[in-house]
């Protein structure tokens, strides 16, 4: 036993050549610099192909002008909208136990997978070609009526004063967005949701709060910061969206175009500086709306940091 | 003040089987058993936390077996204390009345008499993160105490601290229990924590709870 003890204690007495680091950081720091020399050699490639003035002059034509502004209007809606049926279905699949979890959980990702040629189909087949798309399309022109009728104001401010229904229009450009973006903010505030203890809203209850008032005052605060990279990841999704708007919404300019819709059409015509600087654009348009929100959510997550 | 009579409780793989227990007004119990016993399921079924099979459960004569936590008139702490880190001090105490409605006066009051009686006064404007164990324990009593209910339920809340701390504490619910007269039901592994605050220590043993001399003797 004594004479194993020592062959081991010899054996592991051994100085112990542990092997450099030097590989290791070289490795992980070489494939990350490569990957953000990729991406701001993107950016760098396209500035370098169009100038201020090629910029200027795509912004000052009136249909390039209204496409951005339709694209910042679609996306702050679809934004919006996204968050508002992310909170609820997140805390359901966070919350929540019941018999088919795992199916519902798995239909709220579909829209990710899905090619976005086939969400526009299958929008498109669901609107124009079923009854209860129909009907939804004749409730939702009622309704744009008594909006145009009580807050004109508001609609002409946003440009949605002369939707005429869903289909091949502005609300189609939204739903092509929204179906997307908003499966990635369910699933952000699902996970959001997961990592708030749910022992803090059980105590909530007991000092008094219904689920309602437990939720509105305890979790939500803990979840700003979720839901701000909730809407920004929205909001992200939906400036790059094409493939479902192009086949839900159309291509018409100054109706349904949107910033991918003009690259596409000015593309399509050959005219290669404008789509140059109309991408420019986006991607100005799209890193200042990320700087801002993720200012945003680091300054009403300091508190939960500090946690 | 607290009557449990044959409940029966499932959580998960585990149950709790016909447990009965009786805790007299003003009284401080104590509760203990070992790890994996049922004293934290036991607890969250008294506060409304988890649902109970068969069984009924009383608080000041009234049935609360399937009155909601809101309703039960029953302040809680957990063992993680489960304070809202996003809120200050003066918020979590004030959180309980504003829910009641309650004007901002009496409010205000109400948060400086309780933040007084628990000498956490000069942390109302200060969030948990970073106040020391002692302070969380503090302020996790205060909101627990502070819309006055007959009942607290602590789920050992004295188990992350050093024995200084620990102490101090203990100082702290005794004299805060015998000054607004509460009915204390303390879930604790410690029999000294149990010989320095309780009148009567129960055990659970085998789903049944007993008093702790039956299962010494």
């Amino acid at each position: 036993m004594s004479r194993q003890n020592n062959v081991i204690l010899e054996r592991l007495g051994r100085p112990h050549r542990s092997k450099p680091d030097m590989p290791f950081h070289a490795l992980f720091i070489g494939l990350t610099g490569f990957f953000i020399l990729l991406i701001v050699g993107l950016l760098v490639a396209n500035a370098s192909f169009t100038s201020i003035e090629d910029i200027r002059t795509a912004l000052a034509d009136e249909a390039i002008f209204a496409s951005v502004r339709l694209s910042l209007v679609t996306c702050t809606i679809t934004a919006f909208l996204s968050l508002l049926f992310a909170i609820p279905a997140g805390y359901v699949l966070a919350r929540y136990r019941f018999p088919g979890r795992s199916i519902v959980d798995a239909i709220v990702d579909i829209p990710i997978v899905l090619p976005p040629l086939v969400v526009g189909i299958s929008l498109l087949i669901l609107f124009n070609q079923t009854g209860p798309g129909r009907a939804i399309e004749d409730w939702f022109v009622s309704f744009v009526a008594w909006c145009n009728s009580t807050v004109p104001w508001l609609m002409d401010l946003l440009g949605l004063s002369r939707i005429q229904g869903i289909t091949y229009d502005v609300p189609a450009v939204i739903l092509g967005q929204f179906m997307v973006a908003s499966a990635f903010a369910v699933r952000t505030m699902r996970v959001t949701f997961d990592q708030i203890d749910p022992r803090r809203e059980q105590v909530a209850l007991t000092l008094g709060c219904s689920r309602g008032q437990a939720v509105r005052r305890v979790v939500l605060p803990e979840a700003r910061r979720g839901m701000v990279a909730a809407a920004t990841l929205a909001w992200s999704r939906a400036i790059g969206e094409f493939g479902p708007i192009l086949v839900f919404a159309g291509a018409t300019r100054m109706k349904t175009e949107v910033l991918p819709t003009t690259i596409f059409l000015e593309l399509s015509v050959g005219n290669i500086e404008a789509a140059v600087a109309v991408s420019l654009v986006m991607v100005a348009v799209a890193l200042a709306i990320l700087i801002l929100a993720r200012s945003l959510g680091l300054w009403t997550g300091r508190d939960h940091e500090l946690q | 003040m607290i009557e449990l009579d044959a409940i029966s409780i499932r959580a998960g793989t585990f149950r709790l089987d016909g447990v009965s227990l009786q805790v007299s007004k003003g009284g401080y119990t104590a509760l203990m058993g070992r790890t994996g016993s049922g004293k934290t399921t036991l607890l969250e079924a008294i506060c409304g936390l988890r649902g109970v099979e068969s069984g009924s459960i009383r608080i000041a004569g009234q049935d609360v077996t399937h009155a909601r936590p809101s309703q039960r008139g029953i302040g809680y702490v957990p063992q993680d204390l489960a304070l809202f880190p996003t809120m200050t001090v003066a918020r979590q105490l004030a959180l309980p009345l504003s829910i009641r409605r309650l004007d901002r006066q009496f409010i205000t009051q109400r948060v400086d008499s309780i933040a007084s009686l628990l000498g956490i006064g000069h942390l109302l404007n200060r969030r948990p993160a970073g106040l020391s164990g002692g302070e969380l324990q503090r302020v996790a009593l205060g909101r627990a105490l502070s819309f006055a209910p007959p009942v607290l339920c602590l789920d050992e809340p004295l188990s992350a601290l050093d024995d200084e701390t620990r102490e101090e504490i203990c100082r702290v619910i005794k004299r805060v229990q015998e000054e607004v007269e509460v009915t204390v039901l303390h879930v604790t592994h410690s029999l000294k924590d149990a010989q320095m605050l309780a009148d009567v220590t129960l055990t659970i043993r085998d789903g049944t709870v007993v008093p702790l001399q039956e299962t010494t003797a």
